[in-house]
Formats: structure tokens, sequence, C-alpha cells
């Protein structure tokens, strides 16, 4: 038998819904401790002051206009992806695919760009390669889905591993199609005659990817927010028995969704590759698959909320890899400031949901 | 022609991590918490190891003892503080464990590699990679009658002392998941935390217990990869995704650690068997062939929930934080 040793101190409970400026608050509040732990980090590591430290990470990310550009075109692209998986993350749908889905969007780019540049008109083209790569993504996104809604098969792990097959399949065709022999890269593709780089804007190279995914944006939150699909997904995320029982067929919300996410991300993959990379690697997805998990989620699924949260993570990346260049530290620097962060913005949800309040009791002997 | 007798010991050193992954996760899991951190433990562990490792080798005179004991401390208190960051945030917190695994992840990767890369420019060696040899000597020293056993010697007593520690901490686990009382509760507490609470088992106690343990059982196995298959070596991300590959071998286990011990022995030999199978010139189709273990876990996966049966169902309260006033 063990002894009662002690009441409890705090007793938590749940909040009844918190105005929406509490919650933001305590998000704010939740960063700006982060940021002093960050620095509190960074000094230590460097030796220089905080303040500095933070100039030096405003500097990386906006110091130049080519840097605000570059900026701005990690920051597009991690909210496509961001855009493509939330959809499914509010189904209850864990896509931790989406670097799959982007390499292999931007694999059937590639493709288009290998097999079909100079043999058709370039508007065919690239009308082709949209067309591959949002099919591409989308496929590689329901062939979880479809497991997912016919025999439950855990989305999670499934998505997890179609990454790596994507990875191994883009390898592979690195090593077909390298150029010159033996080199182990593709090179850029088409370079003389640019077929099938998507139009570039006037004279700004990333202008065009970053107008899509603003496009891409609003259209998700009036999909997610005013669209009778996006209730559907709302409701299968909620409750799939109340799906169920007002007689929506979760089986094909499911697919559906995962056609969207997936697509999306097959989309991701072509602004990379015909945007603006115009070749091909295995790591072009750059994490983002993951990344845009968390992205989503800090936003609690809201497209709007996204551009910010996006905007902290690709700031914080593209910052610490300023201080790494300039202190000479390692370039993962920013994955931990990141990390930390995270962790911060992760605990500060319970602040939001529950409340503590402390139990007076007189102590009692025992 | 295809050389079995080389290939099955380093079919096991592939799989060994694997093993020490999955079985710490199987714990994890066990307890209701699904921790997709284990990719980033394994690396803190797998560093905290080199860390402790690498000072120790900077003394100068090398104990035996302490060569192996100290790396062994520094990866398991790295992986503990993981594993209590994890519980702190989920279980107190009740953070969504998704989330908080990826962040941790990340985390982890991002630390294994500055503190590698920091440790790497301190040595100011020109190649990307730290070298521990002594101290990796010690960790893959083999059983001394290996050699006079011939091929049977080569294909079980030819591993270093944490290959056998894995095998045996998997049978531990196994053991106590199915034929303890402590083992029952924690069964409990990952199928049903309301009924096991309502039993007076103290489910705090329970997740955090079951998750510290496993985080640094998998935190051996990042050990394990850099002292005794690596030589020593740390280069960064090299580990690769092999913890992604263990949290995958859970599943393809079916949440059982005697289990394990074969099939990570047989995902290790599908994650290098690219290498024994003679494909001449032709490099590309070596890359369709790593995709055979993920394809593998991916047939198992569908498989098994085709299948559907009750035994081999994950714990049912996985991922589902718990709070007693919820209804």
């Amino acid at each position: 038998m063990r002894k009662q040793s002690k009441a409890p101190i705090v007793h938590i409970s749940k909040r009844s819904a918190l105005p929406w400026y509490g919650a933001w608050a305590i998000r704010g509040a939740a960063i700006l401790l982060a940021l002093v732990v960050c620095a509190f980090v960074t000094t230590a590591l460097t030796g220089e002051d905080p303040i500095g430290v933070y100039k030096t990470m405003f500097a990386g990310a906006f110091g130049t206009k080519r840097k605000a550009w570059i900026l701005g075109q990690n920051l597009a692209i991690l909210l496509c992806v961001s855009l493509a998986v939330t959809p499914a993350f509010k189904m209850r749908f864990w896509n931790i695919g989406g670097e799959g889905q982007v390499l292999i969007g931007g694999l059937a780019t590639a493709a288009c760009m290998i097999l079909l540049g100079d043999k058709i008109p370039n508007w065919l083209l690239i009308v082709i390669m949209i067309l591959a790569s949002i099919a591409a993504g989308a496929i590689w996104g329901a062939i979880p889905a479809i497991c997912k809604a016919k025999w439950n098969t855990n989305e999670t792990l499934f998505t997890l591993m179609m990454n790596y097959v994507a990875t191994q399949l883009v390898a592979f065709f690195v090593i077909v199609w390298e150029v010159p022999k033996g080199a182990g890269k593709i090179g850029i593709i088409n370079q003389t005659t640019q077929a099938g780089w998507l139009p570039q804007i006037g004279s700004y190279k990333y202008l065009l990817n970053i107008l899509v995914v603003a496009v891409l944006t609003i259209l998700m939150y009036f999909y997610l927010s005013r669209s009778k699909q996006g209730y559907e997904i709302a409701v299968v995320g909620e409750s799939e028995r109340t799906a169920r029982y007002v007689g929506i067929n979760v089986g094909r919300v499911i697919v559906r969704t995962m056609l969207i996410s997936g697509g999306i991300c097959g989309l991701a993959g072509l602004l990379l590759v015909g945007g603006t990379d115009h070749t091909i690697t295995t790591t072009i997805a750059g994490g983002r698959g993951f990344t845009a998990v968390m992205v989503a989620w800090l936003a609690k699924f809201n497209p709007l909320v996204m551009v910010f949260t996006s905007f902290l993570l690709v700031f914080l990346s593209r910052g610490a890899s300023e201080i790494s260049t300039i202190y000479g530290l390692n370039h993962s620097f920013g994955d931990i400031l990141t990390g930390i962060i995270l962790f911060f913005i992760i605990g500060s949800e319970f602040f939001i949901s529950y409340r503590l309040s402390f139990l007076k009791h007189t102590k009692k002997e025992g | 022609m295809f050389d079995f007798v080389s290939f099955f010991p380093r079919a096991v050193m592939q799989g060994i991590p694997l093993l020490l992954g999955a079985t710490g996760e199987t714990l994890t899991e066990k307890s209701g918490n699904l921790n997709l951190g284990i990719p980033g433990i394994m690396y803190v562990g797998g560093i905290c190891g080199v860390i402790g490792a690498f000072f120790y080798e900077q003394t100068g005179n090398m104990n035996g003892f302490l060569a192996v004991a100290i790396p062994v401390l520094c990866c398991l208190i790295g992986s503990l503080f993981m594993g209590l960051l994890y519980c702190f945030l989920t279980v107190n917190l009740r953070a969504n464990q998704n989330v908080t695994g990826l962040a941790m992840t990340t985390f982890g990767v991002g630390f294994g590699n500055f503190f590698g890369g920091s440790l790497i420019k301190l040595t100011g060696s020109e190649v990307p990679s730290i070298a521990l040899s002594a101290t990796s000597a010690y960790f893959s020293r083999s059983l001394p009658f290996a050699d006079k056993l011939g091929v049977f010697g080569k294909l079980f007593c030819s591993y270093g002392f944490l290959a056998y520690a894995a095998i045996l901490i998997a049978l531990v686990s196994s053991y106590v998941l199915k034929r303890t009382r402590v083992g029952l509760q924690l069964r409990a507490v990952g199928e049903s935390p309301a009924t096991a609470d309502a039993a007076g088992i103290d489910i705090a106690r329970y997740k955090y217990i079951a998750t510290c343990v496993g985080s640094m059982i998998a935190g051996l196995g990042g050990l394990y990869y850099v002292m005794d298959y690596a030589c020593g070596v740390w280069s960064n991300d090299a580990f690769g995704d092999r913890g992604w590959l263990a949290i995958a071998l859970v599943i393809f286990t079916i949440w059982r650690p005697n289990v394990g011990i074969l099939a990570s022995i047989l995902f290790g030999g599908l994650y290098i068997l690219y290498l024994f199978i003679p494909t001449g010139t032709n490099l590309a189709v070596k890359e369709l062939y790593k995709m055979l273990p993920y394809i593998v876990t991916i047939l198992v996966l569908v498989l098994s929930s085709m299948r559907n049966k009750r035994d081999n169902q994950p714990p049912e309260s996985l991922g589902v934080p718990y709070f007693r006033e919820d209804r």
C-alpha cells in the first residue's frame, strides 16, 4: 500500500475558451521567453552579447536585397508545403510525407523538362509539367490515404516510408540522367534553351513563386473555412463517428483530402524545380515536409496565421545560418535554436487550454 | 556469389542500432506515448557518448573500464534528458505527441551535428569526422575465443559487448512486459489510462519511467552505431534515417521486443543488401535496392492492418494524452 504522502499543490482544470488575444498573448510571451533562452545559449557558445547576435540574425535575414528575396522564396516554399499538409492534419491524418510528395512532384517536373524539352512548344511543356507534378504528388499522397481508408493503416509511418522511397527514386533517376556521366548530379536542365523554365516576372527570379503561394494561401483559407468539403474535413477530424452518423463518407473524404494535400506538395516541387533551381537533387525538399508539420500546428491550421509561423521558422533558420557563418559555428546551430523555440511554443499551449490554481491547505502531519 | 558469412555479421551490426531503438520505442509506446523523437534521441545519445569519449581520450592514459563506462554514462544521461523533456511536455503539459516528437528530432539531430561539427573543428582535422579509434577498440572487442571457432565464431561471437547487451535488453523487456506485474500495469496504462488510474496505478510515473528508460535504450543504439559499427568515427548526418526505421520496426514486430531481435537483423540485411547484389557497372540500380527496407516496412504495415487481428493492434490510447478530469 502506498501512503498518501502529500495533497496536490496545484489544481489543473480546463479553461473555457480563452479570448483570442489572451491565447496570442501567451504564445507571444512563450516566443519572447524562448528568444531570451536562445540568446543565452548563443552567448554561451559564441561569447557575443545577445543583442548583437540578434542584430546579426536580422542582417542575415534582411541584410541585402538578395537575402530578403531568398527569405521570401524560402518562406513561399515552406508555406506552400505547410498549406498542403494542413487539410490532412485538420482531418487528424498525420501526413509527414510532405518531403516525399515534394520530391516526387519535382521529379515529375524534371522528367518532363528532360524528356520533352525542345520537342514540343514551351507553353505546352509548362502545362504538362504543371499537370504531371500535381498528379505525381497527389498519387504519392493518395496511396497511404487509400490504405488508411480501407484498412486503417497507420498513416504516420506509411507516409514517412514513402519519403524514403521517393528519395531513392530520385537518386536512381539522378544517376540515369546525370550530366556528364559519372558526375552524380544532373546539373542545370536545359541551360541554353531554358525549355520548361517557369517564366520570370520582370527581373525578379522569385516573384512568381511568392505570388503563386500567396494566391494559394487565400484559396486554402476559403476552402477550409467556407466550403462544404472544408467543413467535412473538420467534422472527420473532430469525430469520425459523428461524421459517419451524419452520412459523410469518411473514406472518400480521407482520399480526397490527401489527393489535394499531395497535389499541393507536388506543386511545391514544381516551383522548386521548374521555378528556381532548374535541377533536382535528393535534398531539394530540405526537411520542409517535417518543418511544415510544425508550421501548420503552431498556426492552429489557420492558413493566414501560417504566413507568420512559417516566417518565424524561416527567419530563424536564415538568421542562425548567418550566425554560424560569421562566428564559425556549425550550420546545425539553427536547428538547435528552432528546437528550443518550438519546445517553448509547444509548452505554452498547455497554459492556453488549462488553468492552474494553487491550492492553499494546512499541512497535515502524517 | 552471395557471401553469407561476410553478409550476416554486417547485417547484425546494421540491425543492432535498430534493435535498441525499437526496444526503447516499444517500451515507450506501451505506456501510450508515441515518441517520434527517437531519431533525435539516438543522435543525442551518440554524440554525448562521443563527447565523453573524446575528452577521456584527451587525458592520455586510458583504462579499459573507464573508456567504456564514461561514454556509456554520458550517452545515458544525454538521452535521459531528452526523455525527461518529452515527458514533461507530453505528460505534464499534455502537448501533442507528434509535434513534440518531431520538434525533438529537429533539436536532437541539430544537437548531434552541431556538437559533432564543433568537436571536428576542435581537433582541426582535414576530414569532416572525428575518429575515436582507441575507445572504439574497447567497444568492438569481440569475445576472445571468436577466432578459434571458425565460421560459427564469425557468425555469432564476433560482435562488441553492446550487441549482446542489446539482445539481452530486448529479451528482458519482452519478459518484463509479458510476465511481470510491472509490465501488466504498464500495458494497462497504454491501453486504458482511465481504467489503470481507477485501479490505483500512478499514470504519470509509469509514463515517465517507461519513456525515460526507452529513451536511454534508444540512445545506446546511437552509441553502438558510432563506437562499434562506425569504428569510432563520428561524421555529421552519418546516422541517417535509422531512427525512423527503428520506429517502423516497432510496428513490424507488433510491439514485441523479442521478435525485434530477428526482425532487426532482417532489416539490417535489407539495408545493406545492395552492397552484396552484383549489379556490375549499373550504379543506378543500387539506388533502387536501397528502397527495400522501406518497401518491406510498407508492405508489413499494410498487411498487418489488413489482417486486423486483435493481438496485433497498437496500444489503445497510443498518442492520446491523459487528463483525469477529461471525459
